[in-house]
C-alpha cells in the first residue's frame, strides 16, 4: 500500500474509525484538537456519533455509558483534561469496561503549557484515579506505531475487558510522517454478553457496576482484577531494542525521547563508543524482566533513563535494574527537549571520556 | 380468585433497604409499572444514581448502569447515542442532580438528549447521613446546617423544574409528590407521558417527585408526609413546567 502523509492526531482519529470506534466522547483541549475535529467529520460518515461534552468529566462518563452498552468507543485529551477524566477512568476499570483514551501529554503541572511533555507517566502507569487498578498504556514513537496501536488499542480492551491508554506527547500529535496502513493481528473477541443493550426479555438484567459493598465481594472484585493484570503482564509486554547487543551505554527511553536517544545512539557508534536503544512501547505492563536482563549483560556500563519530564520512567528503570548497574537520568520538564548532544555529553561523563 | 395487585414485572424480587416512610420504593414502582405498561422492559436501561438509590440496579428488571456520583445524565448520553431504539433513564436524588451533577443534567436538557430524568428531591442529602442539599428548605436543619439553612449563607434552593424548563431541549418538566393516593396517581401519569416522549423522538424529559426523608428529617412516616405538603410544596409548586412535544 502507498505511504500516505498523516499528522499524528489524526492518524490516531482515522485509526480509531477503522478499528470500529462507533462514539467519541470529547472536549477541546490544545494539543489534541484535530482528533475530535477530524472525528467530528468522518465518524457520522461511518454510522458513528461525536459528540462534544460539556466537560472531559461528561465525557468520561458518556464512554462509561457507551462501553457499558457494548460499542466500541474512544475520547481524547491533554494532560489537564485526563486529570478530570481520571473519575470515569477508575469507574470504567472497576466496572471492567473497554474503553481507549489518549493523552496528548502537555507540560504540567497545573495549567502548565501546550509543549510536548511526558510528564503524566506516574498518573497513567499507576492507574491515576481512586483505588488498586491498572490501565494498558500504549507509548507510540512515530505516527506509523500512533495508528499502528490506536487501532490495536481497541482490541486488547475488549480483550480483556480494561481501560486502554494511548499515551504520546504534543510532539507526536502535531508532527507529520508518512504512514502506511495496517490492520492489527487478529485477536479472538469475547461476546459482550455482559453488555446493556436491552434484555429484549431473553436474559437476566444486565449490570454494569463498580459498587460492591460487602468488604469480601470488594476483596474478591480486586483479586479478580489482579489475576487479569497478571494476564496481561504475561502475554502483552512490547518492546524495541536498537544496538543493544553489545551496548556500554543503554538509554532506556520511550515515546518522543526515543527518537532523540535513537539520534544520540548513532552519533556515539560514529564515535566509537557502543550505544544502545532499550524502547518500552508498553509502559504498563512495563517490560521489567527484558530490561533487567539487558542491563545485567556484561558489556553495559550504565543505563540512562530519558525523559520530558523530571524523572518518573525512572522509578521503574531502576526497579528493572534493581542496583545492577548505575542508573543515570536525563530530561527536563515543561516542554524544553533534550538534544541528542546533551545525551552523547552524559553517555561519555558514565564512562568517563572526555568528549573530542 | 383473581389477581387485583401484584409486583410490576419491572422490578426484580431483591428486598429494598430503603427505610420505613421513604418514598422511593413508591416511585420505583411508578417506574417499574409504567415500563411495564408500555411494554418497555425489555428495552430499557436505566442509571442509578450515588446516594439512597446507588442499589436501584438490583431493583429494576431492565439493564442497569450504576454511575459516578452526578453523571448519570452523560452516562445515559453515551448509552442512548449509540442505541437510539433504547428507553434510556436515569434516577437520582437531590445531591447527585442539582449539586455534584448540575451541569450534566443542564446539559443534556440543552442538547434536547432523548432520555428520562427521574428526580426524586427530598431536600436532603440521605444516604451519607443527613447534610444540607441544594434543595434544603431556608431554616430546614441539616447535619451540615445544625441551625437551619440560611439564606445569606447558602442562598434560596434551587427549583430544578423551573430551572431546566427554561430550556428549550426539554420538551417536558412536571414536578409531582409522592405522598399520597391522587398525587401518586399523578406522578405515574408523568413518568408514564415522560417515557412516551421520550420514545417519540421529542426531547429531554424531567420528572421532578417530591419525596420524604422521615430517618433524617427527623420525623414519623406521617409527620413527614405533613411536613412535605406544608413546607415543601409551597416553595416547590407542583405542575407541568414545560410541555414542548405539542409544538413538536
Amino acid at each position: 500500500m502507498a505511504k500516505e502523509l498523516w499528522k499524528g492526531n489524526e492518524a490516531v482519529a482515522e485509526a480509531a474509525i477503522r478499528a470500529g470506534c462507533r462514539c467519541f466522547f470529547g472536549y477541546p483541549i490544545t494539543p489534541q484538537n484535530e482528533i475530535p475535529e477530524y472525528l467530528s467529520r468522518h465518524l457520522p460518515e461511518h454510522g458513528g456519533c461525536f459528540l462534544q461534552a460539556e466537560s472531559e468529566i461528561a465525557a468520561i462518563n458518556m464512554v462509561y455509558g457507551a462501553a457499558g452498552s457494548g460499542v466500541r468507543v474512544m475520547t481524547s485529551s491533554s494532560s489537564p483534561g485526563i486529570s478530570l477524566k481520571q473519575e470515569g477512568i477508575t469507574y470504567i476499570a472497576g466496572a471492567e469496561l473497554p474503553a481507549v483514551i489518549v493523552n496528548m501529554m502537555r507540560g504540567g503541572p497545573g495549567l502548565g503549557n501546550i509543549a510536548p511533555s511526558q510528564a503524566d507517566y506516574f498518573q497513567a502507569t499507576r492507574g491515576g484515579g481512586n483505588g488498586d487498578y491498572r490501565t494498558v498504556v500504549l507509548a507510540p514513537a512515530t505516527i506509523q506505531e500512533a495508528a499502528d496501536l490506536t487501532q490495536e488499542a481497541f482490541d486488547i480492551a475488549d480483550v480483556y475487558r480494561i481501560p486502554v491508554v494511548v499515551l504520546a506527547d504534543g510532539m507526536i500529535g502535531q508532527m507529520m510522517e508518512a504512514i502506511e496502513w495496517h490492520k492489527p493481528k487478529t485477536r479472538t473477541l469475547p461476546p459482550k454478553d455482559w453488555a446493556t443493550d436491552g434484555t429484549q426479555g431473553k436474559r437476566g438484567h444486565n449490570v454494569v457496576n463498580s459498587l460492591f459493598i460487602d468488604a469480601k465481594d470488594c476483596a474478591e472484585q480486586n483479586r479478580k482484577l489482579q489475576a487479569k493484570y497478571d494476564r496481561i503482564t504475561e502475554n502483552e509486554i512490547r518492546l524495541e531494542e536498537f544496538l543493544t547487543g553489545d551496548a556500554e551505554i543503554l538509554f532506556v527511553a520511550y515515546g518522543t525521547t526515543a527518537r532523540i536517544a535513537r539520534a544520540a545512539v548513532l552519533q556515539l557508534r560514529s564515535a566509537g563508543v557502543k550505544a544502545g536503544l532499550f524502547r518500552p512501547v508498553t509502559l504498563w505492563p512495563f517490560p521489567e524482566q527484558a530490561l533487567r536482563k539487558r542491563a545485567q549483560a556484561d558489556s553495559v556500563q550504565a543505563v540512562i533513563a530519558v525523559e520530558l519530564s523530571m524523572g518518573q520512567m525512572i522509578d521503574d528503570v531502576k526497579i528493572a535494574v534493581c542496583g545492577a548497574k548505575p542508573v543515570r537520568f536525563i530530561g527536563a520538564g515543561g516542554g524544553v527537549i533534550p538534544a541528542p548532544a546533551e545525551l552523547v555529553r552524559e553517555a561519555n561523563t558514565a564512562l568517563g571520556r572526555q568528549e573530542k | 380468585m383473581s389477581i387485583v395487585y401484584q409486583r410490576s414485572k419491572g422490578l426484580t424480587n431483591a428486598e429494598m433497604h430503603y427505610c420505613p416512610g421513604c418514598t422511593h420504593g413508591v416511585v420505583h414502582k411508578l417506574v417499574a409499572e409504567s415500563l411495564e405498561e408500555l411494554g418497555l422492559i425489555g428495552s430499557a436501561v436505566g442509571v442509578a444514581p450515588v446516594g439512597c438509590a446507588v442499589f436501584a440496579y438490583n431493583y429494576f428488571a431492565c439493564d442497569m448502569q450504576e454511575a459516578a456520583h452526578g453523571r448519570a445524565p452523560a452516562v445515559a448520553t453515551g448509552i442512548k447515542r449509540p442505541h437510539p431504539e433504547l428507553t434510556v433513564f436515569t434516577y437520582q436524588g437531590d445531591g447527585d442532580l442539582a449539586a455534584i451533577g448540575a451541569a450534566e443534567i443542564v446539559h443534556a436538557a440543552m442538547r434536547g438528549e432523548k432520555i428520562t430524568a427521574i428526580f426524586i428531591n427530598n431536600a436532603i442529602y440521605g444516604m451519607t447521613g443527613g447534610q444540607m442539599a441544594p434543595t434544603t428548605l431556608v431554616g430546614q436543619k441539616a447535619t451540615t446546617a445544625p441551625y437551619g439553612r440560611q439564606k445569606e449563607h447558602y442562598g434560596m434552593p434551587i427549583r430544578m423544574a423551573e430551572l431546566l424548563s427554561t430550556l428549550d431541549g426539554c420538551v417536558y418538566a412536571e414536578r409531582v409528590a409522592a405522598v399520597d393516593v391522587p398525587n401518586i396517581l399523578k406522578a405515574k401519569k408523568a413518568i408514564k407521558k415522560a417515557f412516551e416522549l421520550q420514545n417519540a423522538g421529542a426531547g429531554f424529559t424531567f420528572v421532578e417527585v417530591l419525596s420524604t426523608c422521615p430517618t433524617n428529617w427527623g420525623l414519623t412516616p406521617l409527620e413527614a408526609v405533613g411536613w412535605l405538603k406544608e413546607n415543601m410544596i409551597p416553595y416547590y409548586p407542583l405542575g407541568v413546567y414545560a410541555d414542548r412535544a405539542e409544538a413538536k
